[in-house]
């Protein structure tokens, strides 16, 4: 496994490395997570070939947290971002905007409609000649066939109705395409993850490839997967979504940020969720 | 607030006489604490559910003091004996008065 | 309710000066414990307290308690600003007298249940759990 250390690393993640136990290939301990006793999630995958050279192995989120935290999600009721499912669903069949329409009434059930969805998203659209993220398209629907106001992109509704969506792919593999018409928007994402930013000159990589498994101060690192997003997290106790935690992470690198559903964003969702490849869909997730 | 208040309970359907059963409830509610400040500076008042009871048939299972050291979104697992067949009642009590009930029925098998 | 990261190290150092200033109007731990109690003996043992080593975040931590024969159960956080957290009276189809809560905790603490027996008798369980701040989730 190659895994090269940042040169630049600032000192409180070089200190970080010191302290927390290097990772090796496959060497993550974790235990199995099976929800509800029926689905099995995939939470530890062969990297994808496009990552292969810098990793061997990919990791959901999920075996990083604390078994307390771990546990929230082996049971939807236990999970407390299924109180958002349940507001999602009523949203999903409730007429909004001038045309009096539903998401179910061009959709149909939400299991039927959007099963598989959630795992091949951001997605090359052809009519529209550019990458669209779910979040594009439910707020398409809303403003052209609807005639309904946009959603915030990351605010509440928007992650909720993501999360009901992403649910309906719940134990499939994510699959997203990053060949074809989607090549260029993927290299642009990936080399968004590589560029350093802020005042601290960190890069995603410099957190999430180069020292996943280890412990910076009393956060233990994970891979920056997004096969959970939306996410609900115990620090403020609502969904996230993926922009709004990659908006979060340029912040921490003491960087101006860009915005939730800006095309900077969408290629980054693309490159990341490429990353994770392999892995199950586990929306909606928990983590701290 | 109380439009977006929306209670989950989990109750097996069905139960043999005398069994006791795992109850599991969650309510959507932001449970401000009252320490908090906005960002003009001036105190948040205070809103969170004060109260959660539940009762089986008239009779009363669990009834419980909740203060703002209550995690958003609270949660409460507790245990039920279920006599006979019959229905259990949940309320939460908001601090602004409102009270968000939920019902559930049990069969006994 | 969203704390911020700025909102959250205030709230700590809040906290932190409140351990060493009572504030007026919030009782102290030693109160807390007479108003459940009326001054009986306390005794340690005889309960359960379940609530994890280190919490990843102190805004969701999960506890459990198992207090056989008691009629109520009065947890404390003795490290928050106002120590209370909950009461947990069981009533007569209580299956158990065990309940699971997810709880605020300020800073890393000792968290009390002290349970009242049928008798009229109090008895207790303690468990530290260290706080760690924030965390990057994802």
């Amino acid at each position: 496994m190659t895994r090269t250390r940042g040169t630049q690393t600032l000192a409180a993640l070089a200190a970080a490395c010191v302290l927390g136990a290097a990772a090796q290939a496959g060497e993550v301990d974790h235990p199995e997570l099976v929800i509800n006793g029926e689905t099995r999630i995939t939470v530890e995958a062969p990297a994808p070939d496009h990552l292969k050279d810098r990793l061997d192995t990919i990791y959901s989120g999920w075996v990083f947290r604390s078994k307390e935290t771990q546990a929230l999600e082996m049971d939807d009721f236990d999970n407390p971002a299924m109180v958002f499912v349940d507001k999602a669903w009523e949203v999903w069949n409730t007429p909004d905007g001038s045309e009096g329409k539903s998401c179910a009434d061009c959709h149909g059930a939400v299991e039927e409609s959007m099963k598989g969805v959630r795992a091949v998203y951001p997605k090359w659209n052809e009519t529209a000649g550019e990458v669209r993220t779910l979040a594009q398209m439910v707020n398409e629907c809303r403003t052209e066939r609807m005639g309904a106001d946009a959603w915030k992109y990351a605010g509440g509704q928007m992650a909720a109705i993501k999360a009901l969506i992403g649910l309906q792919s719940r134990g499939m593999p994510v699959n997203v395409a990053i060949d074809g018409p989607a090549r260029a928007t993927w290299e642009k994402g990936r080399e968004l993850y590589y560029t350093r930013t802020g005042q601290l000159e960190l890069s995603c990589a410099s957190w999430h490839e180069q020292n996943y498994d280890r412990m910076i101060r009393a956060d233990h690192l994970s891979q920056g997967q997004i096969n959970g997003f939306p996410v609900y997290r115990l620090k403020n106790a609502k969904l996230n979504t993926a922009h709004a935690r990659f908006k979060g992470c340029v912040r921490d690198t003491r960087a101006e940020t860009y915005k939730p559903g800006s095309p900077e964003f969408v290629t980054l969702e693309l490159y990341v969720a490429s990353r994770g490849n392999g892995l199950s869909v586990e929306t909606p997730s928990v983590r701290n | 607030m109380a439009s977006a208040v929306k209670p989950r309970v989990k109750v097996p359907k069905s139960a043999a006489a005398g069994d006791v059963i795992t109850i599991k409830t969650l309510i959507s509610h932001k449970m401000e604490s009252g320490l908090r400040k906005d960002k003009q500076g001036n105190p948040i008042p205070r809103q969170i559910i004060n109260r959660f009871t539940c009762d089986f048939n008239g009779q009363n299972v669990i009834d419980i003091t909740l203060e703002p050291a209550i995690s958003t979104n609270p949660y409460i697992q507790f245990s039920a004996k279920v006599p006979e067949a019959g229905e259990f009642v949940f309320k939460w009590f908001d601090d602004d008065g409102s009270v968000y009930e939920e019902r559930k029925t049990i069969a006994v098998a | 309710m969203e704390f911020t990261r700025r909102e959250t190290l205030a709230i700590g150092a809040g906290a932190a000066a409140l351990a060493v200033l009572p504030i007026r109007g919030m009782a102290s731990v030693d109160e807390e414990i007479a108003d459940f109690t009326g001054g009986a003996e306390v005794v340690e043992g005889g309960v359960t307290l379940t609530a994890p080593e280190i919490a990843e975040n102190g805004n969701t931590v999960p506890i459990s308690f198992d207090a056989p024969g008691a009629v109520a159960v009065r947890i404390i956080a003795t490290g928050n600003p106002s120590p209370k957290v909950a009461t947990v009276n069981f009533g007569p189809l209580a299956g158990n007298q065990s309940c699971a809560l997810r709880i605020r905790l300020a800073r890393t603490q000792d968290v009390l249940a002290i349970a009242k027996m049928a008798d009229g008798s109090f008895k207790s369980a303690k468990v530290a759990v260290k706080v760690t701040i924030g965390g990057c989730g994802g």
